[in-house]
């Protein structure tokens, strides 16, 4: 998944920031805004049995990927935890990879 | 009444017609304790995420019913007995396709007001590029 690494502070900061603000330090890169995956596509129902949609969301070593790096609202990040704590259980999601 | 999902693992090397044998089983335990079956579904062979009982695959089965608490028991009690079956998850899912509808609605709504208070623009007559067939 096409994530730009932030630290944060920084993503805090750019979002405060307006047009005529005062000026802070120049933005280095490009970042799409985000938009909730599930919000856009009208998926009302994250299911845990596709391992496919919901495996999107995990980071290489297994982990739940954090809001601010996806861009899932508040409401489908939360469906979406449950969604792949289910699949983890019946083994269509690891819990931990690598190490 | 409830909704319920129940999805188990099987172990890779049950012969197709054990499979059988076991969905009409576990069937039977769903009508038996008074439950309704909505759907049974054999979702195939799958690799596992992880090891479980030292298999690095099994067969998915999944089971969608209605009924109370006594039925998911004795289903459970049942899967729990039968060694062929490694893995089992049952979840209630009545909530879940209420809020489900429910979001569903709210956008139809939504989408209805939305119309009525934008007509919308003249619809574009779409320039598509006429491909050359041949």
């Amino acid at each position: 998944m096409a994530v730009p690494k932030t630290n944060p502070g920084e993503s805090e900061r750019s979002q405060s920031r307006r047009e005529g603000g005062p000026p802070g330090p120049k933005k280095q890169f490009f970042r799409r805004r985000k938009v909730c995956k599930f919000c856009e596509e009208k998926i009302d129902l994250i299911d845990y049995k596709d391992a496919r949609l919901v495996g999107g969301f995990i980071s290489e070593r297994g982990k739940i990927l954090p809001r601010r790096l996806t861009g899932t609202c508040s409401i489908h990040q939360r469906s979406l935890s449950l969604a792949i704590k289910r699949a983890r259980n019946i083994a269509l999601l690891p819990f931990s990879t690598g190490g | 009444m409830r909704n319920y999902e129940i999805i188990f693992i099987l172990r890779p090397d049950v012969t197709e017609e054990d499979v059988d044998k076991l969905i009409a089983q576990m069937e039977g335990v769903v009508v038996g304790t008074g439950g309704k079956l909505e759907k049974v579904e054999k979702l195939g062979r799958r690799r596992l995420a992880y090891r479980v009982r030292k298999q690095r695959e099994g067969l998915y089965v999944l089971f969608r019913l209605q009924g109370s608490g006594d039925t998911v028991k004795e289903f459970e009690r049942r899967l729990k007995v039968i060694d062929t079956v490694i893995k089992y998850l049952s979840v209630r899912i009545d909530e879940d396709l209420e809020r489900a509808e429910k979001f569903k609605a709210l956008r139809a709504k939504q989408e209805s007001k939305k119309r009525r208070s934008k007509p919308p623009a003249a619809p574009s007559t779409q320039t598509t590029m006429e491909i050359p067939q041949g």
